[in-house]
């Protein structure tokens, strides 16, 4: 009996005992089976449903930035095409108009070479012709100039004389 | 009564060992916070704990102290 | 664990402002139910003479308020009579405190039904069959211990309706918190249940997944059980008025209950593992006979352990409340209030600290000790 004597501050009251025992029981199912359970479980799921949701979100951040880069590179290409074309079409009408130029010329010096032609040929014909004349007309003169110049006996005469003159029988 | 009664005595002998034992725990506590913050949460917990565990001989002793003054009313 | 952030909220000030009131609130009480018992012991008692107040008489006072009692004293000499129920030779009998006064020195005769029962100091005996030199029907053996016999006393105390208060209080937040998360699935807590849940929360993450690993889903239910009525009931004790006051979690009776629940729930659940550190110990095998003895025992000193620790936590801190506000009445000088008041604030305040932290140790060690039962073979610790 000497545990009964004990202080009555450190000797347990069985009443209370046996009522706490009791009561914390009931609390202890009824929390577990309406609250408990249903919390856990709440904050779990909710737990899960926010992973997902930054996962999902992390997916698509990383979809997004594949997307991007995607269209970057698909840009690039598109830009790398376009000055592709762009270089083409210059090359072709530099080579066009090149081309014109040479064709131009070529047609140019043909045409100065056959101008050429002709003026040579024009000025040979126009030479024969003055030669032909000049001749004519020399002979006429010649012809003119010996009749005039045989007409006058005494002339003659003084010709002959002085062209034996000079020349002197050595 | 505790007044005059060698128990008092014997808790506050015990309280004194308790003090010794929690101070070096928190100290101890302390510093490893402070050269370690990052794992402060985990340290205050051990350190919780321990504590909790020194304290409980100081008051095992008190406990004894009630008990040996036996009937109050 | 983090409890900085509970200790830097907003809340954690509202609730330490709130102490600082109820502390005025319970200075004043108190002083109230001192005067009123000393009128009472003056009156009542014929054969007590009117005493001049002595330290005796205050640490009287403060076993008093700390202990249970048969009727809710609210002040002055309102009480609230509770019913008493005691298992005697003759059966169960019950009636109301106030039936028979107030009488509790054990100097009058009751008369319940037939059966003789005498009120001393709170608690009924068995009278002796006749009375004692001091005029009650109590004998003393040598020691000072009562000799009388007790009926088995399963009264509704002030402590069993706290502790009926605290039950109620408990299942209707929380069965309330948990339809609001059934009607508002997967949405954001709102009002009382974004406060809980952190501390939910915190149960979990920092009680009971670390010490329980992997297993600690099954436990959980007790463990917030166990923390959310150690903790609301240590507040419950803060309060000096109805429907606080009582010193529940500072009674031995009911952290006895809570510790048996732990020890029971580690015995249930221990495993081979757990019993063959028991018996088994990894020492050398002439170390057995003295090795197994300390692991049984130590079976039995850990929930004793726990089993005290939040009683003589949460007595202490009230003895020292009382023990502070009566200096004003030990060295008789209102003067001293300036002094006793705010050291009573300051207590308070780290009362309300102490009764969440006792809180907490309680749950985490019932958590660890669980976790030593089911913890699977791995590495000697």
């Amino acid at each position: 009996m000497t545990l009964l004597a004990l202080n009555p501050l450190v000797s347990p009251d069985p009443g209370l005992f046996i009522w706490s025992t009791v009561a914390f029981l009931i609390l202890f199912f009824l929390l577990s089976k309406f609250a408990w359970k249903p919390i856990v479980k709440a904050l779990d799921e909710r737990e899960r449903s926010i992973e997902d949701a930054l996962s999902k979100a992390e997916m698509a951040k990383a979809e997004m930035a594949k997307l991007i880069s995607e269209n970057e590179d698909l840009l690039k290409e598109a830009r790398l095409e376009r000055d592709n074309i762009l270089k083409e079409a210059k090359e072709i009408k530099d080579q066009i108009i090149n081309d014109a130029k040479d064709q131009a010329k070529a047609e140019g010096t043909k045409l100065i070479e056959k101008a050429k032609d002709e003026i040579t040929n024009q000025k040979l014909a126009a030479m024969a012709e003055i030669k032909n004349q000049v001749s004519s007309l020399s002979l006429a003169i010649a012809e003119k100039v010996l009749r005039k110049q045989l007409e006058d006996q005494d002339k003659q005469q003084a010709l002959v004389n002085d062209l034996l003159k000079e020349v002197k029988l050595n | 009564m505790i007044v005059g009664s060698i128990a008092g005595i014997g808790a506050g002998l015990a309280a004194i060992g308790a003090g010794i034992g929690i101070g070096n725990i928190g100290g101890k506590a302390m510093e490893g916070m402070a050269r370690q913050p990052e794992a402060a949460s985990k340290i205050q917990t051990a350190m919780l704990i321990a504590a909790a565990f020194v304290e409980a001989v100081a008051l095992f002793a008190v406990v004894v102290a009630f008990l040996g003054t036996g009937q109050v009313n | 664990m983090d409890l900085s952030h509970i200790f830097n909220s907003k809340k954690f000030f509202s609730i330490a402002i709130c102490a600082v009131l109820f502390s005025f609130l319970s200075f004043s009480a108190f002083s109230q139910e001192h005067a009123s018992s000393d009128t009472a012991h003056a009156t009542a008692a014929g054969a007590h003479d009117a005493k001049p107040e002595k330290e005796e008489d205050i640490s009287k006072v403060i076993l008093h308020h700390i202990a249970d009692s048969h009727e809710w004293h609210f002040f002055g000499h309102v009480a609230l009579p509770l019913p008493v129920i005691l298992w005697t030779d003759n059966g169960l009998v019950s009636f109301l405190s106030n039936k028979f006064g107030h009488n509790d020195h054990g100097t009058e005769l009751l008369d319940v039904d037939g059966t003789k029962l005498v009120y001393y100091h709170g608690k009924y005996y068995y009278p002796e069959s006749v009375k004692s030199a001091d005029g009650t029907y109590i004998a003393y053996n040598n020691k000072g211990d009562i000799m009388n016999t007790k009926p088995l006393d399963i009264s509704i105390t002030k402590n069993v309706v706290s502790l009926l208060i605290s039950v109620t209080i408990l299942l209707v937040v929380f069965i309330g918190i948990a339809n609001a998360y059934k009607k508002r699935e997967g949405k954001a807590p709102k009002g009382l249940q974004s406060i809980l849940e952190p501390i939910i929360i915190f149960v979990r993450d920092d009680i009971a997944k670390p010490q329980l690993g992997h297993k600690y889903r099954g436990f959980m239910p007790y463990l917030l059980t166990v923390f959310f009525f150690v903790w609301l009931n240590n507040l419950m004790g803060l309060i000096p008025f109805f429907p606080g006051g009582a010193n529940l979690t500072g009674n031995i009776a009911v952290t006895m209950m809570l510790a048996l629940c732990t020890f029971i729930l580690t015995t249930v659940n221990g495993n081979k593992n757990y019993w063959g550190h028991v018996f088994t110990p990894h020492v050398p095998w002439w170390l057995y006979p003295l090795m197994i003895p300390v692991e049984i025992i130590g079976l039995f000193t850990k929930p004793i352990a726990l089993m005290i620790r939040l009683f003589a936590n949460i007595t202490a801190g009230h003895i020292l409340i009382l023990s502070l506000i009566s200096l004003i009445f030990i060295l008789k000088s209102v003067l001293v209030a300036g002094i006793a008041v705010p050291f009573v604030l300051f207590i308070s305040v780290i009362e309300l600290v102490v009764g969440f932290i006792q809180a907490f140790i309680f749950t985490i060690l019932s958590a660890l000790f669980i976790g030593m039962a089911v913890e699977e073979k791995h590495a000697e610790h």
